[in-house]
């Protein structure tokens, strides 16, 4: 019996996601007693609380408490950063949906007509509701970050082919299909247990201890699964964790706090719109001179991880290419929206997208296709491996992966079939792209980058394993379990990952930052080995042999000196020996740092990289799209589990596709979300997906210093998707070949359509929309 | 006693105690069945998916995959209902929808899934997924975040059609259908679901006002997102006798009451035109509860079938206790959300002329996405051409343009005695600037909705110039297909 990392697997909790027997929160059997918490919110984009006066909903049948500012018993903030977010707000609001009271009742229903009953007052103040308002205003949430090298203004002046613009993308919510949600319940010792939909149970924790003035050994966080996190759990899952706990304080029953879809979409954060403008110069060959770029973010009205996200858009604006000069700076912006946050990528694909759309207007001006120009960029040997903040890109495997996918993906051939196409067709034009990635793997908080295990044998020599990440979907447990079996030479049936929680393991990261199965799964492999070490010794002495000969653990058997011991007679003896049979395992990624005051340093513990080609086709008469096919080959390292890695890079991608393309937030005068649910905000559907669509995984490719020679994969496949962006470019540069193309994200039939036209005048990232030009048939 | 039962996973089922505007969805999760999930309570991502047994179907007792966060009880009184929870039996074989889900990796986070597998079981048991359009279109009411969808499309081609020899097989062979009245109040709500028009009246005349309900896709919606509690509702579900389509005497006379899903059918044979229409309209799960009536009676300016029914010249039937009355279906709307429907009286019969040969017609919705999702402009158009080729008749009508679904007068004017050319279409689109001042909303601009509804015409006149009846190819990059794009 083989080992099971590396091979194909089903997901670990696949049978129960399809009978219905996997458990989310909001599906736990309701505790006795149990109350319901929902939230009252702002109405308002900002102004001051003149008056809020919640007792005639106190007074209601079936409500248990209405809770304020007032009534938190700690420190009322929730921030997982700064310290500007309280969980209920005191005297001014800040966005439509923040927090203001908590309602506790009998039932939702009853919650719902106290939540009528609440008397609120604002006096309005001047709300900033976009992010090119707040740059107009000078309203900022941090100071600029800046990387720089050499000199760009020499550089352009002596370019062949200089490129300005603007870039802007736009927000997308995270459309978890399992909204928010966490349930509290009172324990002896004013304690808490909390159940929570979040991928950072240790935040949860302290946040939960902070609002409730408890010390943190007071309150348990566990985290059974999630329909989804994306980046939308790891800080903004707490505010629900904490209202919820505030409720059982408050009536020491149990409470559940659960959003609908409208209240999730309206109340949390999304991925943070960017706005860049750049100058870019190239030489006669395409390759790029020197960059510019200053960069915005809409933060919404507090910090949350934005300064990160921004640092990580900084990061990734160089792509998988080598800048000779460069200025590069950004800062985040404050706007009276909800505070934006994680979303997966965390800024690299807005940095990513800004670099894309550059070269391929480059290409289209020098007449190269759209590989070509990439390869001319690559990083290669010194001096062109150095990243803008001065790290050394090792390894790098770009020209592997651009030379194998061109081959298998028949690159050369279909672009003179699609030329072919676009001769003869005049209403539909197709347009074929190429798009490879670099990303940076490990939080660039460098201390972050940790991860704790405790695995418990029993003596009938069956397992559990805990460690600090949650499963999101992502596939983390069945690689978790691989690595553990792999380890103690056991079947996969005799391996129980458990449910995350802070009791098991403590202080842990956020499950975040594609760094899941590289950080938890390490720790999990040091536990393991420590297990392994203690156990050798009684397997030996049971098969007899000594210390210089093999000993091997495989498929729940120990063999050694041509005799065998079964993994649950070896646990019992060693129980009966009195050896210990649980360990902890403690991982940290070495050597990394970074200092943002200069620019420099090496937040990176490894780059993961990918490529796609893409071909879509345009409808000239209305602007709609499709993606005809799509072939991506992905650096995953030695994949831990291949099916689980491919599972990633496809959903990733449409994902990415979804972000560009159809997931368009629009917001009114007033600040209120217009699009809250699926009825206006279009994630794509299964016929969006290509039909064609063909993912491979670079093979004899370990990845030194990480767990199993693998890789990460959890974020840089969405930035595959920008390819798609450049497709439509070209699709609709064959509309009428030579002009200028103007292409706003996302890529709606209508912003196509304005492109092909040439009609466009301005277009931000979806929050508002500029309407200009004449009617008429166009082509 | 309240006496509403179904049966849920093969037991008998009476919710005492849930009143008659709670879901479907809200009974199962409360009653500990949480395998079915809540992801949006509006029937467009799909989390909620259950299946039902439809004794009445046209071409045979079939299971329907039906959003359960838009079933009222009572509209389920005396059905057959099954959930994730029933689909495998203890110790028993797993049921091949859920192994094929699983056997691909077709769930990452799993919260979708029980829905996905909800609507493969329906998969499983239809006999008519022989085109890959009709897959795309079995999974379009189902939203997953994670996987990408490549695996579910392959599970759901492997199981499509399957027919297992199972107890949902059997229950098929064996259901006959049995309405039986119903009437209950729970918490001052009544609701009274009738069997036949007459206890209808009888109904109407104790409770002059009361709201109808057809398939309650629309009107679930005031439940579940506004919080509404209607004190009196009349589910219209039972009246068998206004479903069902027929073609009598040069007409196809289409039943209110007719599911969406089976008007798609009888469309793809009869009318070209709303076929086209329904393959991008709502999805299956709405499809499979909404109805032709419920579509149009809601009068909604976006509605899509209204378009397409004005173009092809529709009537509709309006009867009351007193009798029926016809009217033509653009007098049928008299402004946002109102129509000419009388008190005491509902639409009975959607009644459309047979399409003569040689006759031009064709429909196109046009939406930020293709599937499942709100019209930002649709159009239908039709056209009879004289032996010499100019536009003798013409009925070019719009929806998202205006406050209510309208055709174009200056437009059609333009045209009509015009030679059928591309100059010609060219300069009666140009019409459309005074035909219609549309608005800008978060589905799109009015520049936007100006320029497709000429382009629209424009795209007709692509597709008709050859071939008078075009159908949707399989997988269209967008609503227009020109005849270059088709080789």
């Amino acid at each position: 019996m083989n080992s099971p990392l590396h091979r194909p697997a089903l997901h670990e909790s696949g049978h129960r996601h399809a009978n219905g027997e996997a458990l989310y929160v909001d599906d736990l059997p309701p505790p006795r007693g149990m109350l319901h918490g929902l939230v009252y919110v702002s109405p308002v984009a900002h102004g001051k609380i003149l008056r809020l006066d919640v007792s005639a909903a106190r007074a209601l049948p079936g409500v248990h408490a209405v809770l304020t500012a007032a009534d938190i018993p700690g420190h009322n903030d929730i921030a997982p950063v700064g310290k500007d977010e309280p969980l209920l707000a005191t005297d001014t609001v800040h966005c439509v949906g923040q927090h203001v009271a908590l309602i506790v009742a009998e039932s939702l229903a009853q919650a719902r007509r106290a939540q009528a009953a609440i008397v609120a007052e604002y006096q309005p103040l001047p709300a900033i509701l976009s992010l090119k308002e707040a740059m107009a205003a000078g309203s900022y949430l941090t100071q600029p970050h800046l990387i720089r090298r050499g000199d760009v203004q020499v550089a352009l002046q002596s370019s062949a082919l200089v490129l300005e613009g603007e870039v802007e993308t736009g927000a997308q919510d995270h459309f978890y299909l399992e909204t928010q949600v966490a349930l509290v319940v009172p324990e002896e010792e004013g304690g808490y247990r909390v159940w929570s939909s979040t991928q950072h149970p240790s935040e949860v924790q302290a946040k939960v201890a902070e609002i409730m003035g408890l010390a943190r050994h007071q309150v348990v966080v566990e985290t059974p699964r999630m329909g989804g996190g994306f980046g939308g759990k790891e800080t903004q899952g707490a505010h629900f964790a904490a209202l919820a706990a505030l409720g059982a304080g408050a009536t020491r029953r149990p409470v559940k706090v659960w959003l609908n879809r409208d209240q999730d979409m309206t109340q949390t954060g999304k991925r943070h719109p960017f706005h860049s403008k750049y100058r870019c110069g190239f030489d006669r060959d395409g390759k790029i001179t020197g960059l510019w770029v200053e960069t915005h973010s809409d933060g919404g009205w507090s910090l949350d991880l934005s300064r990160a996200i921004l640092d990580r858009c900084l990061f990734h604006l160089d792509n998988a290419y080598y800048l000779p000069n460069l200025h590069f700076s950004g800062r985040v912006c404050r706007t009276h929206q909800p505070s934006n946050t994680a979303f997966r990528g965390f800024g690299g694909p807005q940095g990513v997208a800004v670099i894309e759309v550059i070269l391929e207007r480059a290409a289209l001006a020098l007449g190269l296709d759209s590989a070509e120009i990439r390869a001319r960029n690559y990083y290669g040997p010194a001096p062109r491996d150095r990243t803008p903040y001065d790290q050394e890109v090792k390894d790098c495997r770009l020209d592997r992966i651009h030379r194998e996918l061109l081959l298998s993906a028949d690159y050369q051939n279909r672009l003179a079939e699609v030329a072919a196409y676009n001769q003869t067709s005049r209403y539909q034009k197709r347009g074929l792209a190429f798009q490879p990635v670099k990303f940076g793997i490990s939080f660039t908080h460098s201390m972050l980058n940790q991860a704790g295990a405790l695995v418990l044998i029993y003596a009938d020599g069956s397992v559990q394993v805990n460690h600090g990440g949650t499963e999101m979907g992502q596939g983390l447990q069945t690689k978790i379990r691989a690595i553990a079996a792999h380890e103690l030479g056991l079947l996969v049936e005799q391996v129980r990952v458990m449910t995350t929680a802070t009791d098991k393991v403590p202080n842990t990261s956020a499950t975040a930052a594609s760094s899941g199965a590289d950080l938890n799964g390490a720790a999990v492999k040091l536990a393991c080995e420590t297990l392994r070490e203690r156990l050798s010794p009684v397997a030996r002495s049971l098969l007899g042999i000594g210390e210089a000969e093999d000993l091997s653990y495989q498929g729940g058997t120990v063999r050694g000196g041509g005799r065998s011991v079964s993994f649950g007679e070896l646990a019992a003896v060693a129980y009966a020996r009195q050896i210990s049979l649980s360990a902890t395992g403690y991982y940290r990624t070495p050597d990394i740092r970074y200092d943002p005051a200069i620019g420099r340093g090496k937040p990176f513990h490894y780059f993961a990289y990918g490529a796609a080609v893409v071909e879509v086709e345009v409808s000239g008469l209305t602007g709609e799209h499709k993606v005809r096919r799509v072939d991506i080959l992905h650096d995953v390292g030695d994949s831990l589990v291949p099916t689980i890695d491919v599972g990633q890079i496809e959903g990733g991608f449409i994902q990415g596709l979804g972000w560009l393309t159809t997931e368009e937030l629009v917001v009114d005068a007033q600040g209120r979300l217009l699009t809250h649910s699926p009825d206006t905000y279009k994630i794509p559907t299964a016929g969006d997906a290509p039909r064609d669509f063909r993912v491979a995984l670079l093979t004899g490719a370990p990845q030194a210093d990480v767990v199993h020679g693998s890789k990460a994969v959890g974020e840089p496949p969405l930035m595959l998707a920008i390819g798609v962006v450049s497709a439509l470019r070209r699709a609709i540069d064959a509309f009428r070949p030579g002009a200028e193309v103007t292409l706003a994200i996302p890529c709606t039939p209508e912003s196509v359509l304005r492109a092909i036209t040439s009609l466009e005048t301005h277009e931000s990232g979806g929050n508002t929309r500029a309407i200009a030009g004449s009617a008429g048939i166009v082509i | 006693m309240y006496g509403l039962e179904f049966t849920l996973n093969g037991a008998r089922t009476s919710p005492e105690g849930f009143g008659p505007t709670t879901t479907l969805l809200q009974y199962l999760r409360a009653t500990g069945r949480t395998g079915t999930k809540e992801g949006c309570a509006e029937g467009d991502c799909g989390a909620c998916t259950v299946a039902i047994l439809d004794p009445d179907a046209p071409k045979g007792p079939t299971w329907r995959a039906i959003n359960s966060c838009l079933v009222l009880l009572p509209t389920i009184h005396g059905r057959q209902v099954v959930t994730i929870e029933g689909l495998s039996e203890p110790n028993g074989p797993v049921h091949p929808a859920p192994a094929a889900l699983v056997e691909r990796l077709g769930s990452q986070c799993g919260y979708c899934t029980p829905g996905f597998v909800m609507s493969l079981f329906e998969a499983c048991y239809r006999t008519d997924l022989d085109r890959p359009e009709r897959l795309d279109d079995q999974l379009a009411g189902n939203l997953c975040r994670c996987t990408g969808y490549r695996p579910i499309r392959e599970a759901a081609q492997a199981v499509a059609g399957l027919r297992p020899s199972d107890r949902f097989r059997a229950a098929l062979e064996k259901a006959e259908a049995q309405r039986r009245s119903w009437s209950g109040e729970q918490g001052g709500q009544r609701f009274f679901l009738p069997t036949r028009l007459e206890e209808l009246w009888a109904i109407q005349a104790q409770f002059p006002g009361i709201r109808l309900v057809a398939g309650a896709t629309d009107l679930g919606l005031e439940i579940t997102k506004r919080f509404a509690e209607p004190p009196l509702l009349c589910g219209l579900e039972g009246l068998s006798e206004l479903r069902g389509c027929r073609a009598q005497a040069g007409h196809h006379h289409l039943g209110a009451m007719t599911l969406l899903a089976d008007l798609e059918d009888y469309a793809e044979l009869h009318l070209p035109p709303l076929h086209r229409m329904l393959r991008f309209f709502a999805a299956r799960p709405i499809k499979n509860r909404g109805t032709l009536g419920g579509n149009l009676v809601t009068a909604s300016p976006i509605g899509d079938l209204a378009p397409v029914l004005l173009a092809l010249g529709a009537e509709v039937v309006l009867t009351g206790r007193a009798g029926s009355r016809r009217l033509p279906l653009s007098d049928f709307f008299l402004g946002y959300r109102k129509t000419a429907l009388g008190p005491g009286e509902l639409l009975s019969e959607v009644i459309v002329p047979a399409l003569e040969p040689g006759i031009r017609a064709a429909a196109y919705k046009v939406s930020k996405r293709q599937e499942l999702d709100i019209s930002t402009v649709s159009a239908s158009f039709w056209l009879r051409l004289d032996p010499t080729g100019r536009v003798e008749d013409l009925r070019l009508a719009y929806g998202g343009m205006a406050a209510t679904p309208c055709r174009a007068p200056r437009t059609e004017a333009a045209l009509r005695g015009q030679p059928y050319t591309e100059e010609n279409v060219r300069r009666a689109a140009a019409e459309l600037e005074r035909d219609f001042q549309p608005l800008s909303d978060h589905r799109g601009s009015a520049w936007y909705r100006r320029v497709v509804a000429q382009n629209l015409l424009l795209g007709f006149w692509l597709e008709t110039e050859q071939q008078p009846l075009p159908q949707l190819p399989t997988r269209p990059i967008g609503t227009v297909t020109p005849p270059e794009a088709r080789r």
